[in-house]
């Protein structure tokens, strides 16, 4: 049996085993990579630079812990901008699991920056049928949310005073790994034209662009990649940045994988179609 | 880190020791870990439901507050509970009348004005110039008509229908490959967030 076979017979186990060696590697030892940053990131890093202090950004955080490691980072980026420039935020989550992610975020990062709840942001909670919610949203936040996630009535939170619906925020970011940037998409910025963002897995990215060249997003942080190049703009090297080193290694091994059971792939029918035509 | 977070941390990484022994192969532990993420899921997302909506949406408005209008969509809401029932299933119909009633009612304008029309109108409507925009519009332009040419299987695929058909397919194929690429990311994303917690876990222990 020759090498190429060999490969194209190897138990998967081995293949788990090099990503894994090649993921603890940067573990032990660390090191930097250089990150550039694209335009699709830098748009909404601009759209929060823009905002004024004392405006109102919404950020909806609809993923659960399965997709924190690639979309918290993002989070974290975009809350520590907004908070440093004493941007507003009204929270929501349309993920049933987002609620642990919102409390996370904003108990880390409102302590760090002395924000209070009710006066520099506001979690509205979880409602289920994002359409609907969205739909609710844009006549009064108040329609599905008349109190916050803490039970506190909307109307008396200094910071809901003369805020009623999506058109007195400056713009609509969702963080999502479902399909809620769908619905956000489509009920928000379809129905309703307010500027959306989003901010989204790796999985999903290449299904969105399309939506920024048609002016229906204004930006996109695509996985945890995008999520870098934020921590880059805002000067906030966190988890995102940390995470780059292991994919450079990662992806390296893989794409030899790819070469290797190419080459081995094409040897091996090479070597087949030979001994079928001299039979 | 306290002795409660060591603690918890422990379980933790445990469980993500459980559920990587699925690489190697099926076993209790893996078992163990992934039912036991399906059984908090579950209470967790019950008890949520019950709380923002049976409490507030039902609960609340009809029993506190006496807005009786609530019963309505509450009863609609029980008739669902008839596709239990062989013998009153019919009754769930009218729920899901309503439901998709008014769903489609919301939903086909919008979703036409978002993914077709404004589809439409950003692909016919790029720039045509003689610089990289415009080679990026020519390139948008080919890659879509295509990729149509290549679903569309009234008229066969030979000669120069044939050959626009073979650049549509390698259209597609170069879609397909950003996505597995941005795939893989993720994967590696969620790899080596459990890897940073495992080393931090041991660095913290020892």
């Amino acid at each position: 049996m020759t090498f190429f076979e060999k490969m194209m017979q190897i138990d998967r186990r081995w293949v788990y085993l090099a990503i894994g060696l090649a993921v603890i590697i940067p573990a032990i030892i660390p090191f930097n990579v250089p990150v550039s940053v694209s335009p699709e990131v830098e748009k909404i890093y601009d759209f929060v630079d823009s905002t004024d202090t004392g405006d109102y950004i919404f950020i909806s955080v609809d993923y659960d812990p399965a997709s924190m490691a690639e979309l918290h980072p993002m989070a974290t980026a975009i809350i520590n901008q907004a908070f440093e420039k004493g941007i507003k935020i009204v929270f929501v989550t349309l993920s049933q699991f987002g609620a642990g992610m919102v409390e996370q975020l904003t108990n880390e990062l409102a302590t760090k920056h002395n924000k209070v709840v009710g006066e520099d942001y506001v979690f509205l909670g979880y409602r289920p049928y994002p359409a609907i919610t969205i739909m609710a949203m844009a006549v009064d936040f108040r329609v599905p949310f008349p109190s916050d996630y803490y039970g506190t009535p909307l109307d008396s939170l200094p910071m809901m005073n003369g805020i009623k619906n999506f058109f007195d925020v400056k713009g609509v970011i969702d963080i999502t790994s479902g399909n809620t940037a769908e619905f956000w998409l489509t009920y928000g910025n379809g129905r309703f034209g307010f500027p959306l963002a989003i901010g989204i897995t790796g999985v999903m990215s290449a299904d969105y662009y399309q939506y920024l060249q048609s002016g229906q997003l204004f930006g996109i942080i695509p996985g945890v990649k995008g999520a870098a190049e934020y921590e880059t703009l805002v000067h906030y090297p966190g988890a995102g940045l940390d995470q780059i080193s292991y994919q450079v290694i990662a992806h390296a091994v893989i794409l030899l994988f790819i070469i290797i059971s190419n080459v081995a792939y094409f040897a091996t029918r090479r070597k087949k179609s030979k001994i079928g035509g001299s039979i | 880190m306290s002795t409660y977070e060591l603690i918890g941390n422990g379980i933790a990484a445990f469980l993500t020791l459980c559920i990587f022994s699925f690489l190697y192969k099926d076993n209790p532990f893996y078992k163990f870990a992934e039912r036991l993420v399906a059984g908090v899921a579950t209470g967790y997302f019950t008890m949520l439901l019950f709380w923002t909506n049976f409490q507030d949406k039902v609960w609340e408005p009809i029993f506190v507050n006496g807005q009786y209008h609530y019963i309505f969509p509450a009863v609609l809401g029980i008739m669902m509970w008839t596709r239990f029932s062989k013998k009153y299933s019919w009754v769930s119909r009218y729920s899901l009348a309503f439901y998709i009633g008014i769903g489609s009612g919301v939903s086909i304008t919008v979703y036409l004005y978002t993914y077709l029309f404004k589809q439409l109108q950003a692909t016919i409507s790029m720039p045509l110039t003689a610089d990289i925009a415009g080679f990026n519009t020519l390139l948008v332009v080919v890659a879509v008509l295509s990729a149509l040419v290549y679903f569309f299987f009234s008229k066969p695929h030979t000669g120069l229908f044939g050959y626009v058909s073979k650049v549509g397919i390698y259209i597609l194929m170069v879609g397909f490959g950003a996505g597995f690429g941005l795939t893989v990311m993720g994967r590696i994303a969620l790899l080596v967030h459990r890897v940073i917690f495992l080393r931090d876990y041991l660095i913290a222990l020892f």
